[in-house]
């Protein structure tokens, strides 16, 4: 049976304008992303890969060719839809965390949900539930200030995944963690790709991170430069 | 929803708490600054009109048509116990008296000065001016006295008399006859404005009526109202009602009477006011900066609310509610010090040691009072509020014009 692609990419380009010179990130991009995927976006820093994750994400506009979400023309889409539709379908997951200095772990999980209108006690439960499921028990109350740089990543994926997107957008999750910490971060990533069918991109250049992607697309200066699934992924 | 980006506002607020408490003071310090000047102003005006009312013109005046400018002697209101009568009936009026004047020459033995000389009530003076609380030497006028005076300090000393001493006074009568008469001074007042001490002889009114030939006649009807607020009330009912009694009667009241006290307080108004608004500006260019600084730091935060799917219309919301506490909390501040130190001031003064004599010059007293009022304790806080909404404005519109990509990219 074939699996309904969530991203769908086609010659995508994009150009950055840096003082006088014109920076090519994107050049011809094209692009299936099936559900369930565990897809490592993979290249040297400044190859595109965050580029990419920006368009696909609905953060950032391409300057040709098409990328669909869900079916959906996001180049066709205003920014309040886009908005909209980075509320409903999609959840990022930052290099340097990104959590809000000002709420705890457990507001920080609640807060799209907030977005979403989900009512108070299910966002208290559901906000909970997923900070169990990445082990922060009874660290609900915490402000990322009082967490460890692996812990606030764990608060970012849970804030990612708890709303049940259709795609989880994470640019170098485990850049600024150490290794074992990387490593427990990609094996809690890769338990709710099985688990529970999240769709994960990720840009890395790390060889460990790599090993654990199910399928692993090469950047290279704006293009595809390979495309391949892998089996036997790193073990935890 | 609203309580979460409250919250969220709560706490931002006190991410640089020294910031924050800077700014709010800056608030608070405008606060406080309106509050004491806005009642202090008030305060000085009062007594400034109070002063003034006191000392010349009574709230409110009926005299004759066209005697307020031309000042001629025959221009008299000519049943003045019928007027006092329907006066004294009106409500509001707390008291009247009734004044004729002259301006003669008045000679001792020695000089001659020009003076206007007042024919005044002897009863009913003391309740409308201070004249009697003047009187530094020898006493106040009494009914019966007949040709007596009362006479300015610096008059006194020009024609070298003193109490007891006679004067002659030289006018015309309203007949257009010679008005002449000796009179004897009973008392020398002093109330400290030059112009007023030096040029100024007051006489019971019976002595004046037969003097300047008055047949009854007297110049004003002097009104003092039960408050300042309600001479607007009183001088309408009062100008309904006199047109009935005599004709050729109009009302004036202590602004259109004293035209130069009136100006004097838009003068003080208008400086005041500038002062104000340089004041006003400060504090709103420095909650202008409290929050372009902070969307300059928290850029980045913004930019990860917008792609976690936040509304660009939503980050301004929480900027303003921040902004709302951040002046909620300083205007707070401000109005409880504003009202604290003026109470305080209004219940012990201000001294103006040094400067007795020119105040006395105005008629003002040497300690003075602001005046805490609804207004003064409100307007300045209101502007406030106002001009920092306005001034936060400028950050809003900038959070609405970011994008999420160029926001998470500044840092990362």
């Amino acid at each position: 049976m074939e699996t309904q692609s969530i991203v769908s990419l086609s010659d995508v380009t994009k150009t950055y304008r840096q003082g006088r010179v014109q920076i090519t990130a994107l050049d011809g991009v094209s692009l299936e992303v099936p559900q369930g995927d565990f897809l490592a976006l993979a290249g040297p820093s400044g190859s595109g890969k965050t580029t990419l994750l920006n368009l696909i994400g609905g953060l950032d506009r391409a300057d040709s060719g098409s990328i669909r979400l869900n079916g959906n023309d996001l180049g066709a889409m205003s920014e309040s839809e886009l908005a909209g539709m980075r509320l409903e379908q999609v959840g990022f997951v930052f290099q340097s965390y990104n959590l809000i200095p000002v709420l705890s772990a457990e507001e920080n999980v609640e807060y799209v949900m907030l977005l979403q209108g989900v009512a108070a006690r299910e966002r208290r439960e559901k906000a909970r539930a997923i900070l169990d499921d990445v082990g922060l028990e009874g660290m609900y109350d915490r402000r990322p200030a009082e967490l460890s740089g692996g812990q606030q990543q764990r608060v970012a994926v849970a804030r990612a995944v708890v709303s049940g997107p259709s795609i989880v957008l994470a640019d170098e999750p485990t850049a600024n963690l150490d290794s074992a910490t990387g490593r427990a971060l990609m094996d809690m990533m890769r338990s709710m790709n099985e688990a529970k069918g999240v769709t994960f991109v990720f840009s890395t250049h790390d060889r460990m991170v790599m090993d654990y992607a199910g399928r692993l697309i090469r950047i290279r200066d704006g293009r595809v430069a390979g495309d391949e699934r892998r089996e036997g992924e790193a073990e935890s | 929803m609203k309580s979460f980006t409250t919250q969220m506002a709560w706490r931002n607020v006190w991410r640089n708490p020294r910031r924050s408490v800077l700014t709010m003071a800056s608030v608070a310090f405008a606060g406080l600054i309106l509050i004491f000047m806005l009642s202090w102003q008030f305060g000085s005006y009062d007594t400034m009109i109070n002063s003034a009312v006191s000392i010349h013109t009574g709230h409110l005046q009926v005299q004759a048509e066209g005697y307020h400018d031309k000042r001629r002697i025959g221009q008299v209101v000519e049943r003045p116990d019928a007027v006092a009568k329907v006066v004294e009936r009106t409500k509001g009026v707390d008291t009247y008296t009734t004044r004729a004047s002259a301006f003669s020459l008045v000679s001792s033995e020695d000089r001659t000065y020009a003076a206007l000389v007042v024919g005044i009530d002897p009863e009913r003076e003391p309740a409308v001016s201070t004249l009697e609380s003047l009187v530094r030497k020898g006493s106040f006028l009494a009914p019966d006295d007949g040709y007596q005076a009362l006479i300015g300090r610096l008059l006194a000393r020009n024609l070298k008399v003193d109490v007891g001493d006679e004067i002659v006074l030289l006018g015309q009568g309203r007949d257009g006859s010679i008005a002449a008469s000796a009179v004897r001074v009973k008392g020398v007042f002093e109330s400290g404005q030059d112009e007023f001490d030096r040029s100024t002889v007051q006489i019971p009114m019976a002595a004046f009526q037969e003097v300047y030939a008055m047949r009854g006649g007297v110049h004003e009807l002097v009104v003092v109202c039960e408050s300042l607020d309600s001479v607007p009330a009183v001088k309408q009912r009062l100008a309904s009602t006199l047109p009935g009694v005599e004709k050729g009667l109009v009302v004036l009241d202590w602004k259109e009477l004293m035209p130069g006290l009136v100006q004097s307080i838009q003068m003080d108004l208008i400086s005041g006011f500038i002062f104000y608004v340089i004041l006003i500006l400060v504090v709103a260019f420095s909650i202008l900066n409290t929050f372009l600084m902070a969307i300059f730091e928290r850029k980045k935060e913004f930019g990860v609310l917008l792609a976690l799917g936040s509304t660009p219309g939503r980050i301004s919301r929480m900027i303003l509610a921040e902004c709302g506490v951040m002046t909620g909390l300083g205007i707070a501040a401000g109005v409880v010090l504003g009202a604290a130190v003026t109470l305080y001031f209004e219940a012990h003064g201000i001294a103006f040691s040094g400067a007795e004599e020119i105040l006395r010059q105005f008629g003002l007293p040497e300690r003075m009072y602001p005046e805490l009022s609804l207004l003064s304790a409100t307007v300045g806080a209101g502007v406030v509020l106002l001009i920092t909404s306005f001034a936060v404005i400028y950050p809003a519109l900038r959070v609405l014009r970011l994008r999420p990509v160029d926001a998470i990219s500044t840092i990362q």
